[in-house]
């Protein structure tokens, strides 16, 4: 049994282990800064882990490690990195610096890895749910304020609704085609002439489970509560590592196992990406509250994603690794300037909050923009080169209707992000907002730089989504 | 266990199960008093997969469904314990662990 195959797993979760410990025997004041550097220190050793970590299949076919599983784990874990670095300041001043904060993201992020490498819907169901138990708690991490309170117990319930439907979707599969494994799945797939109808419904539980985790568009209702009610790192985190794992667990699910039955979903798929990217384009532009606006503007993109899935080829799989890609980069950064809206020491979240940010603080107003227009999708920013790359994988399956709802939706978004723009350069200007802590202004720019010269870097995030696609396709 | 799926076959394990899964999803959905019940309705749905994981499992004599059994059981565990944990959290904000109140953040 090749055990190293899984060794950036075990790494993490026993710097998981240490790092609890070492949490409960320093003072309370000062045990949240140093274990969050200690996350941090993991997350990196786990990363370089991860890049260099073997091909392969182990534990008994219930772990696989491949160019695709590495790419996504990649990913994941910057997003976590990323949003640990923004909740240092704002964690103390909201006075929920506990040192069980970084903990928890990083078992979460654990979560996400092992969902990235399942190779049996068993690890599937144990990834989902580590990952998803630990951002319940995160939710309602600030236990004081009602509004986190809230969206915590909304998430809890209905994310246990989702995995709960997940799980019985994985039971019908698995009497149907007698084995949880993706192998053996895929073998009772092919074998079957006309499937079995308890396998179909267990596929549509187990899809609609993933959607309700992306908060693709039936099953979204719970977002905006959530990602307005959570502390900001969190949301932050929220709309990165998870929906980039379910993104992993369902291309591989679907690009394996259920691959010869493409005709069958495509449709399903296309249905639901077409529904979140106008419905996440339309409900947005009545928001007031900016947490509220990003929870809309994420199911929209999470429906441009999926485009690249619906394609169902190697060629859509790239599209939508690079979208994730840019996604999750444009998406911190804007969030770093979310969590820097404080004004006099009180969290301000409106937009009209931004009111004159451009006179006030240019720095900041000039990163927003640079994010805002990216997730509009002008070019030559990094927003732009991954909805070429799902509309041009669209066009090239013959989608030509799902791309041209994403292209319109796509022009209806760009006026509720560049409304942003509107309001922080050309509206009279409010009291000045806080200074932000070096940690934000950190990631804000370097995601700002990240987001401007994407263009640089589009080759090598292009070639290797292409080479963790192959994988897949294989 | 052979014989008991041999004797009435799956069907009528299947239809426990499929019932259980209607009775967690209608708790949660048609229950406007207590957060409490929509905990235990999640029990159910889980426990609905269980019981179709053990069925399936003595009828295919594949011991992983029984596998999946214990985790699920585990998970659902842990699951329970965080669930009464933000019902605790919301309890001491609110004053109140009624489903209609939990409307703060709207639109």
């Amino acid at each position: 049994m090749n055990w190293t195959l899984a060794l950036p797993e075990i790494v993490l979760a026993l710097s998981g282990l240490a790092i609890l410990l070492a949490g409960v025997m320093q003072k309370r004041g000062q045990a949240f800064f140093s274990c969050t550097m200690m996350t941090l220190l993991a997350l990196v050793v786990t990363g370089i882990l991860v890049v260099m970590s073997p091909d392969g299949t182990g534990y008994s076919h219930v772990f696989i490690n491949d160019g695709f599983a590495r790419f996504m784990k990649v990913l994941s874990l910057s997003g976590a990195a990323l949003s640990l670095v923004l909740s240092v300041g704002y964690a103390r001043e909201m006075e929920i610096d506990k040192f069980e904060f970084p903990i928890l993201i990083l078992f979460s992020t654990l979560g996400t890895m092992i969902m990235a490498s399942s190779g049996n819907l068993m690890t599937l169901f144990v990834g989902l749910e580590l990952s998803s138990l630990s951002i319940y708690i995160l939710c309602a991490f600030a236990r004081d304020r009602v509004t986190a309170a809230e969206a915590g117990l909304k998430y809890f319930v209905l994310g246990s609704l989702a995995s709960g439907i997940l799980l019985y979707g994985i039971s019908l599969a698995y009497g149907f085609a007698g084995t949880l494994e993706y192998a053996g799945l895929q073998q009772a797939v092919r074998g079957s002439a006309v499937l079995p109808a308890g396998l179909m419904v267990g596929i549509v539980f187990v899809l609609v489970g993933l959607c309700f985790k992306l908060s693709m568009v039936p099953f979204h209702m719970w977002t905006p509560d959530v990602y307005q009610g959570a502390p900001t790192p969190v949301t932050s985190y929220m709309a990165g590592a998870p929906k980039i794992a379910a993104f992993a667990v369902l291309l591989r699910v679907m690009a394996g196992p259920f691959g010869s039955m493409t005709p069958q979903w495509q449709l399903l798929i296309e249905v639901v990406s077409a529904a979140s990217m106008v419905f996440g384009s339309l409900a947005a532009i009545p928001q007031v509250n900016i947490k509220r606006l990003m929870a809309y503007s994420s199911i929209g993109h999470m429906g441009y994603a999926m485009i690249g899935m619906a394609a169902g080829t190697a060629e859509g799989t790239r599209g939508t690794l690079v979208y994730l890609v840019t996604y999750l980069f444009m998406n911190v950064g804007a969030f770093a300037g979310i969590v820097a809206m404080r004004r006099k020491g009180r969290e301000v979240s409106r937009i009209s909050d931004l009111a004159g940010l451009g006179r006030t603080d240019p720095g900041m107003a000039l990163a927003m923009a640079v994010f805002m227009f990216s997730m509009a999708g002008a070019p030559p920013l990094a927003g732009f080169f991954g909805k070429l790359m799902v509309f041009y994988a669209a066009i090239n399956a013959q989608l030509y209707g799902l791309a041209a709802i994403g292209i319109i939706s796509s022009v209806i978004g760009a006026y509720y992000y560049i409304r942003i723009v509107k309001v922080m350069f050309f509206d009279a200007a409010e009291p000045a907002l806080d200074r932000s802590p070096v940690s934000v202004s950190f990631v804000s720019v370097g995601m700002g730089l990240v987001t401007v010269f994407f263009v640089v870097g589009l080759g090598p995030v292009s070639s290797a989504a292409q080479a963790a696609a192959a994988a897949l396709f294989r | 266990m052979d014989n008991a799926i041999e004797g009435i076959g799956l069907t009528p394990y299947l239809s426990v199960g499929a019932i259980l899964l209607v009775l967690g999803v209608f708790g949660i959905f048609l229950n406007r008093k207590n957060v409490i019940i929509i905990l235990m309705s999640i029990e159910l749905i889980l426990l609905s997969a269980n019981i179709n994981f053990v069925a399936f499992s003595a009828a295919t004599g594949d011991l992983s469904g029984q596998v999946m059994t214990l985790f699920v059981l585990t998970i659902a565990a842990a699951e329970s314990a965080i669930g009464l944990a933000i019902v605790t959290v919301y309890f001491r904000n609110r004053g109140s662990i009624e489903v209609d109140d939990v409307t703060m953040m709207k639109g």
